[in-house]
Formats: C-alpha cells, structure tokens, sequence
C-alpha cells in the first residue's frame, strides 16, 4: 500500500488522520487504565461493597440465658414487657423531627417531653447520658414498663403516633431472691456500641446492631455464653428489595444458663451483715482521729475452703442493678458513675485494695519457717523493738517474753515478726545487699501464697494488689524521684523530710520497710478475694484454687451441661506441720485471742472456727479493719475502710453467717433445719425435660431470719458484754508506730 | 467504476470457479476488511450474552420471558449483518447518488420524534414507536450528516478542481449537519448532540478544510459551554446531575445511584470477574439501563478486567483498521466518510465505557455492536459496511 494520494491528496489530511488515530487509541488506553485502577487495584474494596449490597438481614433477638445461685434460684433472668420504641428514622421524616409525636407520646406515657427526647437523642462527644449509644436505625426504646393499657393506646392509634411502636419483648431482670441484690456480681448490659460491632465484626461471634451487651461482673464474663445466637435471615436481594436469592436461614439460639455457686440467701445474709457492720461502725467514736468512724466502703467474700467457689461476695456501698433495664435515666446514672457518688458500680471484693494489716502474718510466719526459724524456738515478744533511734512498738506494749512462732501469730505479737525481718534483712545485707540475689524470705513467700497479681476469678476486671519488694521500690523510685528530689528538704517538713529521703535511698530496701512490711503496714496492697484464696487454703491443706462463681453452663434445651471444675492454682509453700500450728494459733485468736470477745458460746467443739483480725493503717484516714477466718467448709473475710479493728467493725457480722451458714441459734445450740447451708452445695439444680430448671423456693429475708434466731447471743450488741472476754482496751489494733510514711491513699478505691 | 454495481467488477484476473474464486488474490473475500469484520461479530455476540445476563430476571420488562432480550438482540444483529451486507453490494459510491434521499429520510424520522407520534423513554423524547418496535432516528442522523457532508466536503477535492474544500462548501456542510443537530437538542438528545459534534469535527479534519473552521467550531464551543455555565441556563440540578458521575453525592437518586453502583458493578469483577450469569449487581439488578446504556457493567462485574478489556480491544482493532482505511482510500469521499466513523465509534464508546467507569458524564449512548437496540445495531453494521465498501472499492493500487 502506498500513501501517496493518487487524488491529489495533501499531507495535511494524512497528517489529521494519523492525530485522529493516535487520539482515538489514546483514548481507549485512557479507558484500559481506569478499567485496570477500578479493578485490579480498588477491586478488593468494590468487591466488599458489591457484597453488602445485596443482602438484607432479618434479626430475630436471642433470648439471654439466665444467671442462677447454686440451688437453680434465678439471680438475672427475662420478663415480658411492653416496650415501647421509637423509630428515629421515622421520626426525622415528620416536619417537627418528631417532636409532636413524642410529646403526645410522653402524655400517654406520664413521662415528662424531656426525659422522653433526651431518651431518642444520639449518643456523641457532647452529649451526656442519657441518650441513645446504639445504631441511629434501630428502634430506640423509651420505656420497657409500659402498661397494657398505654400500649393498647398506641397501637390503636397508630396514625396518631407514626414510628412509634409498643411490643412485648423480653427484657432483663434481677429479681434479687429474697432481698439479696448480688449486684456488682452480677453486673449490668447495655446497647453494643459501633466500636464494638466493627471490632468483633470478622470474629466468630459478631454483634448485631440489636444486641445488649454484658458491662460488668457475670454479664460481662459470660457475655458470649450468656448471650446466645440472635437468629439471621440473610436474603440476597435485589435493587428493590424483592428476594432474589435464597434465604439462608439461622435460628436464635437462646443463651445457656449459667449456675453459679453464688447461694442467694448466703448472700442475702452477708450483704445485710456488712450493712448493719457498717452502720454500726459508723455509731463507734475513733479516739485517733476524734470522730466517728466514716466506714464508707466494705466487701464480704464467702468461699468454699475446699473449691474456691464463692458462695457469696457482696460491695458496699451497692445499687439497684435494675437501674440499667431499659436505658438508665440521667439521675440514675450521675448517682452510679459521678465524681460525688461513692462509686458503687466497684466491687471492692475484687477491686478494693488495702494494707492487710495483722492478716498478712499468716505469710510472715510462713516465710520465716522458710527461712529456718524453727515453729517451736522462742522468740522474744517484748513491748517495744529499736533500731537506732526508731522505735516500732508491739501494740499497747505488752510483753509476753519468748513465745513460739506459733503463739506470735495467736496474738499477733508484732516484734517477733520485727526482729524475724530485720534479721533477714541484716542477712540479706542491710541498705546495700551484696552480691548475688538476696534472699528475700519475706517478699518471695508473698509471692508464693499468690500475692502481688489477679487471683484469675471468673469476674472483668480484678486487680492484683501488691507486694512491695526490691523490684516494685526501685519501679517506683524511678516513677517518682524527679518530683520527689524536687519537693524534699532536708529539715522541711514532715511530709518534706519523707521526700527527701524517698529521693536519697527510695530505690532501697530500707530496714524499716522490711520491718513494716512484715505486719503487713507500708505498701503492700491486698483484696478480699486474695485474703479469701489464702485462707481457704490454710484451711483445706495448703491447696490455693483459682476462685470460681461460674459453676456450670447448661444448654438452653438442658442437655448439654458445661462444668466448670475447681482448678488448683498452686501449693502454699508450707510443710502440713507449720499448717497445723497455723490452724491451731488461728483457733486460738477465736477462742482467747483478738476476736474472742465476739465469739464467746460459738459451739467451738461443733463448729471449730479460726480466724485473724487486722487493722491496717491508712495515712490521712482511719484504720482498714480485716477479718479474715475459716471453718471446715468455708472461708469468710471481711474488711470495712475506715471501720476500726478488724473484730470490733466485723467480728459480729462475720459470726452471723457462720451462724446462718450452720444453723447456730443465739444460745450456741445447732439447729441444722436452719442451716442454710451446712455443707457446701455440691450437686447442681436439677434440669427439667424441657430444658428449665428447677429452683426451690426463697425465704422472703434470710438475713431477718438470722438475726431473729441470734436474738440470745450474749456477744450481739456493744452493750451486752459477758465479763471476762472484755475488748481489748484499743480493740485489737496490734500496730501502733511511728507514723508511717506516706505512699498514696492506702482506701479502697473509690 | 462508479457503477452501482461496481463490486462485481472483478475483471482484473481469469474468471475461476467455485472456491478458489473467492480466494484469489483479487476477490472480494481477500479485499474485505476481516479484523473489522470479526471484531464486530465478536462484539455483537459478546454483547448478546451481555445482554442476555442483564435481562434474564427483569421479569417487568422481558414479559416473563428470560430469552425475550437475547432473541431480539440476535435479531437485531441480523438485521443488521443484512443491511451491511446490502451497504457493500449498493457500494458508498452508490450511496452518495442516494445521500439527498437518506438525509431526507432521516431528517423526517427525526422530526417526527417531535410530533405526537414520538414516545418518551426514560425523560427523553427520541423515540418512535411503530408497531411494538421502537426506533431511534438519531441513529440514522448520524450516517446521514456522514454521508451528507462527505458528499459536499468531498465533491470538488474529488473532481479534481480544489486541493481543499473551500470556505463556501464548508459552511453549506455545516448548515446541513447543523439542522439534525438542532432537532436533537429539541428533543432533547444532549449525548446523540455530543456524538454529532464529534462526528462533524472528524469529517472537517479528514477534509482537509480550513484549520480556522476546526479550531472556530472548537472555540464555539467552549465559549458555549462558558456562556451556559455564566448565565445560569442550566439550573444546579442540572449541572449537578451533569457533574454526578465525579461526585455522586451531587446526585445521590439518580444520575449518583447509576455512576455509583456502576461503579461497584465493574470493580468488583477483579481480574476474572464472577463469571457470566454469576455478578450479584447483575443479577440483583442494582445497575439501571444495564442491557444498554450500562452494558459495560455486566462485562466489568462477570468476564472481569480480561473480558472488559477484550472489549476495549475489539473496539480498538476495528478503530484501528478504520483509521487504515481513511488513510488508504484514494478518493476524499471515502476518507471522510471512514473518519466520520472513526470519529463516531470512537466518541460513543469512549462516552459510553467512560461513564461505567466514572470518567465522563453520564448520557444516553448505547456501546456500539454490544448496547441493546436496533436502531444502534443496524446503523453500526451499516456503518461497517461502509468501510468495507471504502475498502473493497479501493482501486488496486498495491
């Protein structure tokens, strides 16, 4: 072929017709390469959205499985309500945003226009509670207590109130069998948040828009069991909505029940126990600081010795957990969560941490065993121990010469354990250790009994307390001495002088840490459930379990039943001789020691009880009372801040459920028809055919019961003293010093 | 030479029989332009599966019946195969005898689209509906200002009396593509108006007139477009559903649904795609218009970056040869006629794919050969026939 044109043809169209060409297959290159960046490239992402195009989703809400105490009486469970939403897209397309409608709807509700807008408005940086934190598209729910009558209203006249809807719906409920109220245990639900939702989103257990979610305590730990499979009908569809492609279909699948080993009339009793404890407390003058005892927070763990499973834990100051059923109201919450509140959503069971006072020389004298003081040598109790200039005195300076390790412990004499850890820490090297590990008795043997982190129960959220040893000084030195080196002068003062010190040798192990440290004053930081792990394995043979509530999880059809067995944690490193030593000095401090004057006519021979008190210094504050004690069975501890000593706040309310536990009448007699709970409930509730579960029936207050029956005892009352077990003249508060240096609150949180 | 029935002029060997005839060097099949041939073909039948995966579910417009697109299409496809075939045997040559006919023809069409008699099809009158069939005039506009003007541009250069159309023939040319142009923006046809443009500027550069017409017909229309968009002619609704397919949100029901779901259609389709039948956008019927406007979604969603990109490929094989057959034709007449094609395929497909794609503005242009729609059908395969006619006529020069 040839371009020369053979019609006279210029070069000026063969030269357009090659830039038309050159254009038109630019042109087509342009559209390869926006085909290869639109697939190739962002395919991935087009894909994903081509995916959530076409399928619709139908959600049928799964029921939650119920929270029940160890005989099958149910602790949370489900009612019918009529619940009455609000459709906010619904709303938004009315001229007002929906105002009017929700007004009228407040009048048929009684509810005030305000609390009824302030329940449909979106949840956001600015806006406080209450307000709505789930999916703008779901039905808001106003209220969950609406009458027949006023649902009948509105569904009548639906015209009347276009995006409002009022079905019956099945909605939590902790109906606190006979008065107990569990409800930091328990925990509470609230609507799944879009965080929440995008981050389980590719797990195997995706939320739904609609779910409610377990926030804290059992709720929280069993979420996922609990929670059950909301149903799912997926349908492909097309641009119209039409059902085009199959339906695949999931069924709800109802959440498991979960048994606790929680026994709902124990823990009705300790929660009235630590109650009237602390009103009480709060009656007693503190002639330390010249007022009465503030006894502001507190917490009771029952557990079985043998298991670890809590029979009953219970928080003070406490709530309604019902508060959070169908959205909580402004006030409400200001009241659980609010600077001014005194934060009860906290359980101090496992939350509150604080010095464990005298109940801490169950390790001391473990630890010193370990270092190879012999149980039965004598050891010198006098009044008062010196080093140099500083004098640590025994309690109200009394001396009862060279005593066994054994009575050290019954009467808690503190310079015995003064003079063990100054020793060891003379042995260990002083100030300046030398070279190669220092022993450390004291500090590893807290460790070893499981001291310093989370004992593992089966509740979010547990703190481990602290064992202030070598490492957690030095950590905290290098935490704080800029500040410290800062603010310290030498002849400052008293608070000055500390951080001048603090700034020289805080990285140290200084004597009187040690020394401290072994009555269990300073920096060491305890919980209840800790103390409660503790002493139940001093009770049970030096076995230390991993504390459960969780007991077992059935299957909603009842079929498959999921035991959640003790678990051993570890050995408590002491031989069964220094055990049975420890057994028979705790014994004592019941039978003639510090907490004898609550327990004169307890039936000793019949139920043998052990136990120790304490009474932990706080700088700034009133004393931490402890009460930490054991029986056969279980172990049950109690602490009150703010409260005294350990006998004189709790000595009272921890014999009380002993005696609910045993059936103890006021005359020292056992009546087991009365017991509650005489041996730990080992068998679990019986599943009916159908799936439900049996609960037996719930004397309306077990705690009123208790008290009736304790009517006699002679120890009830601070005015019913029997001569010869007088209180202590300062109760039993063994721990008077100089005062202690100061490290940060040493309250209960709050 | 310029007999109508030129083609069968085969005298330049021995007369031989049979099969061998139709492969000797001189034969028409050895002339035809087989790689437009072809890739129209492939096109067509791509375009029928295409179609046949976008229609088979849309129960409310296939009358219950799944095949109801695909019969029609092939239909369609043969129809048009005939009348190409027919374009070759009457020859271009013939057809400029018949130009003053078909531009008449065409024209009337067109007008009457404006008359009661025309129907309204998705907001835009140009339609004729007769009998069950419906039929778009703008499609034969665009042969018809081809051939038009390629008669006038090319009459004098031809005859041998001017190297160039002079300034007189090109404004006639002008008039006469400016008429069509006017009925269309009646109707109004904004995306066949676009077409027309870019077909005018082809044919005026193949005829090698004046660079002032070329670059007066650009600069009017960009003063154009200035002056609509300074004196607020359009309203923002307009120009917003006009700027939709940069930001769909300017138009989120309508022309923003189309851009956006286009586009999800053809991205998710990957290097292979889901495979024919199998996209969920097809089947869910998310794209609208998707058997012709939108065809190039179902390629993009179920045959993936290889089968849409075939597509293109095809396109630019039979743009390709055409630009050939402009360049190689010895006689004005047929160079601008195979640029005014060039020019047309060119526009429409770019348009068309390039408005799945998210890169031009969203029209009413069906993808030649592959788009739903006889009207379109049968002007493309007459346009082929065109250019093969151009290319067999060619004297033998080589």
């Amino acid at each position: 072929m040839t371009n020369i044109p053979e019609t006279g043809r210029t070069p000026r169209v063969q030269i357009r017709l090659v830039v038309i060409q050159i254009l038109v297959l630019s042109l087509l290159g342009t559209l390869g390469g926006r085909l290869w960046y639109l697939q190739i490239r962002e395919g991935a992402q087009y894909q994903k959205e081509a995916s959530g195009n076409h399928v619709q989703q139908v959600v049928q809400p799964a029921v939650r499985g119920e929270i029940l105490d160890a005989r099958g009486v149910p602790l949370a469970d489900n009612e019918t309500r009529l619940v009455v939403s609000a459709s906010r897209t619904d709303l938004l397309k009315q001229k007002d945003d929906g105002k009017a409608v929700l007004t009228k709807l407040a009048g048929v509700l009684g509810l005030s226009t305000e609390d009824v807008l302030q329940k449909v408005r979106l949840c956001d940086a600015k806006t406080p509670q209450p307000c709505w934190n789930g999916s703008p598209y779901q039905p808001i729910p106003i209220t969950d207590k609406a009458t027949a009558r006023q649902a009948l209203q509105i569904r009548e006249r639906s015209e009347d109130f276009p995006g409002i809807t009022a079905e019956p719906e099945a909605v939590r409920r902790y109906p606190g069998p006979g008065k107990s109220n569990t409800a930091q245990v328990l925990g509470y639900l609230s609507p799944v948040t879009d965080d929440e939702i995008q981050k389980a989103k590719d797990t195997s257990s995706p939320y739904l828009r609609s779910d409610m979610v377990g926030r804290s305590g059992l709720e929280r730990e069993y979420d996922k069991e609990l929670r059950g499979k909301a149903g799912v009908t997926r349908y492909e569809v097309d641009n119209l909505g039409r059902v085009i492609g199959k339906a695949k279909s999931d069924a709800a699948e109802p959440g498991s029940n979960l048994v606790t080993s929680i026994d709902s009339r124990v823990q009705r009793v300790a929660e009235y126990e630590l109650d009237k404890a602390m009103k009480t407390a709060r009656q007693q003058f503190d002639s330390i600081t010249g007022e009465n005892y503030k006894a502001d927070s507190g917490a009771v763990v029952v557990m079985e010795a043998k298991t670890g499973r809590i029979v009953a834990m219970a928080s003070a100051p406490t709530y309604d957990p019902n508060a959070w059923v169908g959205g909580i109201s402004a006030k409400d919450y200001q009241a659980l969560t609010g600077k001014n509140s005194d934060y009860p959503l906290l359980n101090r069971a496992i939350q509150g941490q604080a010095a464990p006072g005298s109940t801490f020389k169950v390790v001391s004298t473990a630890a010193a065993v370990q270092a190879g003081y012999p149980w039965d040598g004598g050891y010198p109790c006098t009044s008062d121990y010196r080093v140099g200039s500083q004098v640590f005195k025994n309690f109200e300076g009394e001396n009862f010469g060279d005593i066994s390790l054994g009575r050290a412990l019954e009467v808690s004499c503190d310079t015995v354990f003064y003079g063990l850890a100054d020793k060891e820490w003379k042995r260990d090297g002083g100030i300046n250790p030398k070279k190669g590990q220092p022993k450390d008795y004291f500090f590893k043997t807290a460790h070893q009994f499981g001291l310093g982190k989370p004992t593992g129960v089966d509740l979010p959220n547990e703190v481990g307390g602290r064992v202030p040893d070598r490492q957690w000084k030095l950590d905290y030195w290098k935490a704080n001495k800029d500040s410290w080196c800062k603010t310290g002068k030498k002849d400052g003062t008293y608070v000055e002088k500390i951080a001048y010190e603090n700034c020289l040798e805080g990285d140290k192990m200084r004597e009187g840490d040690e020394i401290n440290y072994s009555i269990g004053q300073g920096d060491t930081l305890v919980t209840p459930i800790q103390e409660a792990m503790i002493y139940g394995a001093v009770a049970n043979g030096g076995t230390e379990y991993v504390p459960t509530i969780g007991k077992a999880i059935i299957s909603p059809d009842g079929k498959t039943v999921q035991e959640i067995k003790p678990q051993v944690q570890r050995k408590l490193p002491v031989t069964q001789a220094t055990l049975k030593g420890m057994n028979d000095a705790f014994a004592g401090v019941i039978t003639r020691g510090t907490a004898a004057w609550k327990f004169s006519g307890w039936p000793q021979d019949k139920i043998p009880l052990h136990g120790k008190t304490g009474t932990a210094e706080v700088y700034g504050k009133q004393t931490t009372s402890w009460m930490a004690t054991y029986s056969k069975d279980y172990t049950v501890i109690m602490t009150i801040a703010q409260a005294g000593t350990g006998s004189g706040a709790s000595g009272e309310a921890v014999r009380n459920i002993y005696s609910a536990l045993y059936g103890v009448q006021g005359d020292g007699s056992v009546d087991n028809s009365k017991a509650l709970l005489p041996h730990p409930q080992q068998s679990l509730p019986k599943v009916r055919a159908d799936g439900t579960i049996a609960a037996p029936a719930v004397p309306k207050d077990p705690a009123k019961d208790t008290e009736a029956a304790q009517k006699s005892n002679p120890s009830n009352g601070s005015d019913q003293q029997p001569a010869g077990t007088a209180p202590p003249t300062n109760g039993n508060s063994n721990t008077r010093r100089r005062p202690r240096r100061k490290r940060g609150s040493r309250r209960m949180p709050s | 030479m310029t007999g109508a029935n030129s083609f069968s002029v085969s005298g330049y060997g021995p007369a031989r029989a049979g099969w061998t005839r139709i492969f000797a060097r001189d034969s028409l099949a050895r002339r035809l332009d087989w790689p437009i041939l072809l890739s129209a073909m492939a096109l067509s039948l791509i375009g029928s599966m295409l179609v046949f995966s976008a229609t088979r579910n849309r129960t409310e417009i296939n009358q219950g019946d799944p095949y109801f697109f695909l019969e029609r299409h092939l239909i369609n496809l043969g129809i048009g195969f005939a009348l190409m075939l027919a374009t070759l045997w009457l020859g271009h040559r013939a057809l400029r005898n018949a130009v003053p006919v078909l531009y008449g023809a065409s024209v009337l069409l067109a007008l009457v689209v404006l008359t009661p008699l025309g129907a309204t099809i998705n907001g835009q009158r140009n339609w004729i509906v007769v009998g069950g069939f419906s039929i778009q005039p703008a499609e034969f506009l665009k042969i018809a200002i081809i051939l038009g003007m390629a008669m006038l541009l090319a009459a004098r250069v031809d005859a041998g009396d001017k190297p160039f159309p002079d300034h007189r023939t090109v404004a006639q040319s002008l008039g006469l593509a400016a008429v069509p142009c006017m009925i269309l923006l009646l109707m109004p046809d904004l995306g066949s108006v676009l077409a027309m443009v870019a077909i005018i500027l082809g044919v005026l550069l193949a005829s090698g007139a004046s660079n002032r017409w070329v670059f007066g017909l650009l600069a009017t229309g960009v003063v154009g477009c200035i002056a609509i968009w300074q004196l607020h002619i359009l309203d923002q609704y307009q120009i917003n559903r006009f700027a939709a397919f940069a930001n769909p949100d300017l138009d989120p029901a309508g022309v923003g649904y189309n851009t956006n779901q286009a586009r999800i259609a053809i991205g998710s389709g990957g290097l292979t795609g889901a495979g024919l039948f199998h996209g969920s956008q097809t089947t869910g019927q998310f794209v609208p218009e998707q058997q012709t406007d939108f065809v190039f979604t179902v390629a993009g969603e179920e045959l993936g970056f290889l089968g849409a990109g075939l597509i293109i490929f095809l396109i630019g094989v039979i743009l390709w040869r055409a630009c050939r057959i402009a360049r190689d034709s010895t006689e004005l007449y047929g160079t601008i006629v195979a640029a005014g094609i060039v020019a047309w395929f060119a526009f429409q497909s770019f348009e068309n794919i390039g408005m799945t794609l998210g890169i031009m503005p969203v029209t009413g242009l069906p993808l030649p050969f592959v788009s739903y729609g006889g009207s379109s059908m049968f002007a493309v395969w007459i346009a082929v026939g065109l250019l093969q006619s151009i290319k067999v006529q060619r004297p033998m020069s080589a």
